[in-house]
């Protein structure tokens, strides 16, 4: 039973002899080639996205290093600079390859940021509900259902029509959007945990029902969390695309992955397909990516898919 | 009489990826025409996947590797599925162990004993309706028309099980297979339903095998008994023979923790040990490590053998049952 | 029941209540929409004249109460930009939405539940796999990317169908739609599939998962040792278990898809009311934002509703005044 429901990677650090729990949790997670391959995807379109003041041949938001002679040249054309537009330009003349990680730096941050912070806002709603109990439970559980009753893009789409367009006011709308899930998956643990007789017990031996959150809640909500963070920090980067797209994202001077593809959405229908498409492959491997990740660790954390 | 069902041989196996659970392993019985046959084992022995591998209704990672089951002299064993369809509900029927969970929830009592007859045979639905009807009012259902209406939910589990009875009925099958019917009931309820089958059994001259764990149930209902055990048959013969003079150290144990009037006051005489794990069955004899009677000889595996008119598989035959007291 | 209904009405209201504050103060921090209205060169005296004339120099409670009052008449105030009322707006732009919305649910069903079926049948055929590989794209695909996929392909490459903008309407039962004409249904095919395509992947997920637990139950084994035909085992016996969860789901996703046409109307051109209300966040058009976030509101609450009506319809074993209080 306490198998069953010890954490595997909170207790990494316990000593053990044969085999640690997060070595247990490593090595199942990489037994899938499917998953790996997707980390190592992930990882490297961060590492792109971190370098790409340094890997790529321009700044495409420095206006001195774009020539509109350029635009809309197709994929592999030589730059009036004289480097190789691999992935050709957009509309203003901007190399596509650049324009890609660069805005894959803002759609990241913007994802993985919103991503933290309601995880962290709905991970400490989630806690005082489970500790306060009684009506105050009842209440923010109320709230919890009736946001999630609504799909998070139409709530983020509201968030971002009241507070309107910049980064911060997206992460603001992402966060707002998405925090409910987080706050019901610390609930779900809570309730499982309470059930349980050691907290019972726990709770009989007048053990302070802060210790029971601490002790008992969040280390087992940490699991069901990860799960929920990667899935839902994927669709916060999908989402803000899908903002940026229709215009009431981010601005032209935040060019995220969504703000590209807009722009190369009038080109699409006379054949420039490359200005669209390209920065919309690289939305799709990051978002497939951290997918394919979060599926598999659900399997791998979920306790009761083990046999 | 003719043997209905004639079963030899049957083994029963699981490939799963912890390794191979021999579920049912070299099994042989007969079943004669309106003779009740007892299956008596303890849980896991594998009594109900016998019944299943009868019907056909073994789903992998299990198959039947290896033996025969003649139904009126056909073979029946890896039949193709046309054919055991046709077979299943109509000349074999069975009734599942847990009446609760065997009516489909969201379909009518109608619709569900309807059906069975439909699927066998051209008749209007207002006979099939009709001999529905009909078959609740012979297992004692009050007015049946509206348990027919009924949705399995708002029936308490023993109407659920003589709803599952008198469907096993409707076709006048041949052969029925009672997988527990009445473990899940109490008392009372148990023995009007045992009435109730015992009845019907000696009225359409239908075979029946009836398993169950509990000796008791038996002992007043079946003609033959055989006791399983591990997957294998370690004791068969006539329920007289079998309950008064048992021959098995296993079967010693069984009748000893049945509660009887006679033995009132005495200690409930208790088999020792857990079931054994199926995948790690122990070397020679199954029941070994459990059995009181244990010589050095079990260490190699016993063979089923005839013996004064029935049928045993142990070295140390208890021919007394002084080891009960 | 009627309890049940007049205490979820009651319950609505006050949602619709709290999201008439939240919205309506939420959208007023956003800019200011007279400098949107005016032109840019227009003097102080054209600026404060069309403020009072839109009643923007009121303080926000009296903006707000008095956008209160007109609410319970119907009134959501009238649109800056066009001068019309902005339900009536809404209203106009409905039918293209609801018909959008209603065609994807369609395609969802009709795709989704016998890919799900197959897959939750035959779990470890390569089709198999392949469609549940397929279904977490269509879960992880931004949609609008794939709109733009589909307008590539379709209309610009194969030349298909036409890329953007609602055909000819055809008018059948009185009811005017574009799915009542050829021109209509060639229009309407790439944004129905666009929108669909999510929800085609939760319909086969709910469905594989639902035929899979299915499939173990007691019910279905006993179905077939009733000796029902595959068939009907599938198409009635589970089907009917499985539809309840699904068509619970897939109903309470009506809402969701006419959220996200928002973004299928917007790349294909679709005159629906989501297209309207992304140029109205775009314009500042305060009112008409306001009434479709109303209007939005309204219309979950009564799916949620209605979808919990077709539950307690579907599902026997529900009775509606057991629920929660
Ligand atoms: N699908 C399966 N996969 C692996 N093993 C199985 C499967 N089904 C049954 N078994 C094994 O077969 C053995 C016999 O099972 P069976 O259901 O016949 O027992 P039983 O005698 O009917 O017991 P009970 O009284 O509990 O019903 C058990 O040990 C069980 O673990
Ligand atoms: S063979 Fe030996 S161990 Fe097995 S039941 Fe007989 S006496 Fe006991
Ligand atoms: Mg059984």
């Amino acid at each position: 039973m306490t198998d069953m429901t010890a954490n595997p990677a909170l207790n990494a650090d316990k000593p053990a002899k044969v085999e640690t729990p997060f070595q247990r949790f490593r090595a199942e997670f990489f037994e899938s080639k499917i998953a790996t391959g997707a980390l190592i995807v992930f990882l490297i379109i961060v590492l792109l996205a971190v370098l790409a003041p340094w890997i790529t041949p321009q700044n495409p938001y420095d206006l001195a290093q774009v020539s509109v002679m350029d635009g809309r040249l197709p994929p592999g054309s030589e730059a009036f600079d004289g480097y190789t537009m691999w992935l050709g330009s957009d509309g203003s003349g901007r190399d596509l390859y650049s324009a890609i990680l660069y805005g894959l730096r803002i759609s990241l941050t913007v994802g993985l940021a919103s991503g933290v912070i309601a995880l962290l806002i709905g991970m400490a709603i989630g806690l005082v509900a489970a500790y306060a109990g009684g009506r105050i439970e009842a209440i923010i559980m109320r709230i919890v259902d009736l946001q999630l009753s609504f799909p998070a893009s139409l709530v983020a789409l509201m968030m971002v029509a009241a507070l309107g367009k910049g980064v911060d006011k997206i992460i603001l709308a992402l966060v707002i959007a998405q925090w409910a899930y987080y706050a019901r998956t610390v609930r779900a643990t809570a309730l499982v945990e309470r059930s349980k007789e050691y907290v019972e017990a726990a709770q009989c031996l007048g053990i302070s029902r802060f210790r029971v959150v601490f002790r008992h809640i969040l280390p087992n909500c940490m699991a069901p969390l990860i799960v929920v963070g990667t899935v839902q920090t994927a669709s916060a980067i999908s989402l803000e695309a899908t903002l940026s797209f229709l215009g009431v994202g981010l601005p032209q001077t935040e060019p995220s992955i969504g703000v590209l593809i807009a722009n190369g959405f009038e080109y699409m229908l006379s054949g420039r397909y490359w200005i669209s498409v390209f920065p919309g492959l690289a939305l799709l491997l990051t978002v497939v990516s951290i997918n394919l990740v979060g599926d598999h660790l659900r399997d791998v954390l979920n306790p009761r898919l083990k046999k | 009489m003719s043997a209905v069902l004639d079963v030899s041989g049957l083994k029963t196996h699981f490939f799963t990826h912890a390794g191979v659970v021999k579920a049912v392993d070299g099994v042989d019985f007969t079943v004669s025409k309106g003779e009740i046959m007892g299956l008596v084992g303890e849980s896991g022995s594998g009594k109900s996947i016998t019944g299943f591998s009868i019907l056909g209704l073994i789903d992998p990672p299990g198959r039947i590797v290896e033996g025969s089951i003649k139904f009126n002299g056909e073979e029946i064993a890896n039949a193709n599925e046309e054919r055991l369809q046709n077979l299943r509900g109509n000349r074999i029927s069975m009734i599942f162990q847990d009446p609760m969970m065997t009516l489909n929830p969201v379909l009518r009592v109608d619709t569900q004993m309807m059906e069975a007859i439909l699927a066998h045979e051209s008749v209007s639905k207002q006979a099939a309706w009709e001999r529905s009807r009909d078959a609740l009012g012979l297992v004692g259902i009050p007015s049946p028309e509206e348990r027919l209406r009924a949705y399995p939910h708002q029936l308490s589990g023993g109407m659920r099980q003589r709803v599952a009875i008198a469907t096993a009925f409707l076709n006048k099958p041949d052969l029925i297979i009672a997988d527990e019917p009445t473990t899940a009931l109490d008392v009372t309820i148990q023995a009007q339903i045992i009435h109730e089958a015992q009845k019907l059994t000696k009225q359409t001259g239908t075979a029946m095998i009836w398993i169950t764990h509990d000796l008791a149930v038996v002992a007043g209902l079946a003609d033959r008994i055989s006791v399983m055990y591990a997957g294998r048959i370690v004791e068969q013969g006539g329920i007289d023979d079998v309950i008064d003079r048992p021959l098995h150290p296993y079967t010693v144990g069984l009748l000893g923790s049945v509660p009887t009037a006679n033995r009132r006051g005495q200690r409930l005489f208790q088999i020792e040990g857990m079931t054994p794990n199926m995948l790690a069955l122990p070397e020679g004899c199954a029941f070994g490590p459990r059995c009181h009677a244990r010589t050095d000889t079990c260490h190699r595996q016993p063979s089923i053998e005839d013996i004064d008119e029935r049928r045993l598989r142990c070295f140390n035959p208890q021919r007394t049952a002084e080891v009960v007291k | 029941m009627t309890v049940f209904i007049i205490r979820r009405l009651l319950q609505a209201l006050l949602v619709v209540f709290m999201m008439s504050v939240i919205v309506f103060f939420g959208v007023n921090i956003v800019g200011d929409p007279v400098y949107m209205l005016v032109s840019p060169d227009a003097d102080q005296a054209d600026i404060e004249a069309a403020i009072s004339r839109l009643g923007l120099d009121r303080p926000i409670l009296e903006q707000y109460w008095l956008f209160l009052k007109g609410a319970a008449q119907g009134d959501l105030g009238d649109s800056f930009i066009f001068g019309e009322p902005a339900l009536k707006l809404i209203l106009h732009h409905m039918p293209a939405t609801m018909e959008l919305a209603f065609s994807a649910l369609i395609l969802a069903v009709v795709i989704g539940i016998p890919l799900g079926l197959y897959a939750g049948l035959y779990p470890d055929s390569r089709i198999s796999k392949g469609i549940m590989a397929a279904s977490i794209f269509g879960f992880s695909l931004p949609t609008f990317w794939v709109g733009l996929m589909l307008i590539m392909l379709f209309a610009v490459e194969l030349q298909w169908v036409p890329a953007t903008g609602r055909g000819d309407l055809g008018s059948f039962l009185g009811i005017q739609s574009s799915l009542f004409t050829l021109d209509g249904l060639s229009h309407i095919f790439l944004p129905a599939l666009n929108l669909a395509l999510l929800k085609i992947s939760l319909a086969i997920r709910l469905t594989r998962a639902g035929v899979r637990e299915a499939m173990g139950l007691d019910y279905v084994k006993y179905a077939r040792a009733k000796g029902l035909s595959t068939r009907r085992i599938i198409l009635v016996h589970v089907m009917k278990n499985i539809m309840i969860p699904v068509v619970t789901v897939m109903g309470l996703e009506f809402g969701s898809l006419i959220g996200f046409s928002v973004v299928t109307e917007t790349i294909f051109a679709w005159p629906g009311m989501g297209k309207l209300l992304i140029d109205a966040i775009l314009q500042l058009d305060r009112p008409v934002v306001v009434a479709y976030l109303m209007i939005i509101v309204l219309f979950f609450v009564l799916i949620n509703l209605i979808v919990d009506i077709l539950y307690s319809i579907l599902d026997p074993r529900v009775r509606l005044q057991d629920q929660g209080a």
